[in-house]
């Protein structure tokens, strides 16, 4: 028995063990930056819709509004907009560590919370901003 | 602009031989986009919901027709760029990456010559 066991895996704990894993805050930031930038690569399909509705004239923008006004339309563009804060600003991250800044660990997890805290902050702020110009909800 | 070694030019290595060039526009457009993203999501806000004549007259101003043009356009290339590196990172098989690829920069080509008509129109 105690030979057979010798011959096999040991009974280490796995790592990362499965459930008592958390993800680190470089983890969350790196992934959410991929897929931020794949939600904006089909983002551009409604910015280039919104110009082409303009220039087609009063009719043409007010179908474009009404899309756009609709409970899945606001939706769809505050992701939009959630996307585009977080990227942007992670990405300004990713090029302060293209020349070499911000790399160690404290302050690599330091400027990830503030990425996300910013985020929110903005995108709320924007929100605000766009409702305003709307004249309520 | 080339930032390769000398050893890697001379031998004609890289994966693509161009991944220096493509990493390079990657951050050019990333740095262009920071400024024309600030102000694109400005205008946005503060024309969501106007007359259709507000948003045309403001799109018509050859200051806010530039820039809107550079965000496009500035935004599809690093776009069909960042994606070309997604779909070569998961999709291994030949075909497929192919066709995605060619889908990628079609798309790209697409929606900025779509984009930059609407533009002119509303602003010359
Ligand atoms: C202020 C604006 C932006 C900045 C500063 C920025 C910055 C960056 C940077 C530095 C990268 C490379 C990340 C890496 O090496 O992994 C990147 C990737 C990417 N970006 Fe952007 N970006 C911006 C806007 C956009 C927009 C508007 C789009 C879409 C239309 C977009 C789509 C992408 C995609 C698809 C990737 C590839 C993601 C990946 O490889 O994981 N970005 N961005």
């Amino acid at each position: 028995m105690a030979e057979a066991r010798s011959r096999g895996p040991a009974a280490r704990p796995l790592s990362p063990h499965l459930q008592i894993y958390r993800w680190p805050i470089t983890m969350g930031t790196s992934i959410l930056h991929r897929m931020t930038g794949m939600g904006l690569a089909f983002g551009t399909l409604i910015l280039a819709w919104w110009l082409v509705a303009a220039s087609m004239g009063p009719e043409a923008y007010a179908m474009f509004e009404s899309s756009a006004f609709h409970w899945f339309g606001r939706l769809v563009l505050f992701g939009f907009t959630v996307a585009l804060v977080f990227h942007a600003l992670n990405g300004v991250r990713h090029l302060f560590w293209d020349v070499g800044y911000g790399f160690k660990l404290s302050t690599a997890n330091a400027t990830g919370i503030v990425v996300y805290i910013v985020t929110l902050a903005l995108t709320v702020l924007i929100w605000i901003v766009a409702y305003r110009s709307m004249g309520g909800w | 602009m080339s930032i390769r070694t000398p050893l890697g030019r001379v031998r004609g290595l890289g994966s693509a031989k161009s991944g220096a060039h493509h990493f390079w526009h990657q951050r050019l457009t990333a740095v262009a986009l920071v400024p024309l993203t600030l102000w694109f999501v400005w205008s946005v806000a503060r024309y969501a919901g106007a007359p259709h004549g507000e948003v045309v007259a403001f799109l018509a101003h050859p200051f806010n027709a530039t820039a809107m043009l550079l965000f496009v356009i500035a935004g599809l290339y690093h776009m069909a760029l960042g994606v070309q590196v997604v779909i070569e990172d998961y999709i291994h098989r030949e075909g497929l990456k192919l066709a995605l690829l060619l889908l990628v920069n079609f798309a790209a080509f697409a929606v900025g010559i779509v984009a930059t008509i609407a533009v002119l129109r509303i602003a010359v």
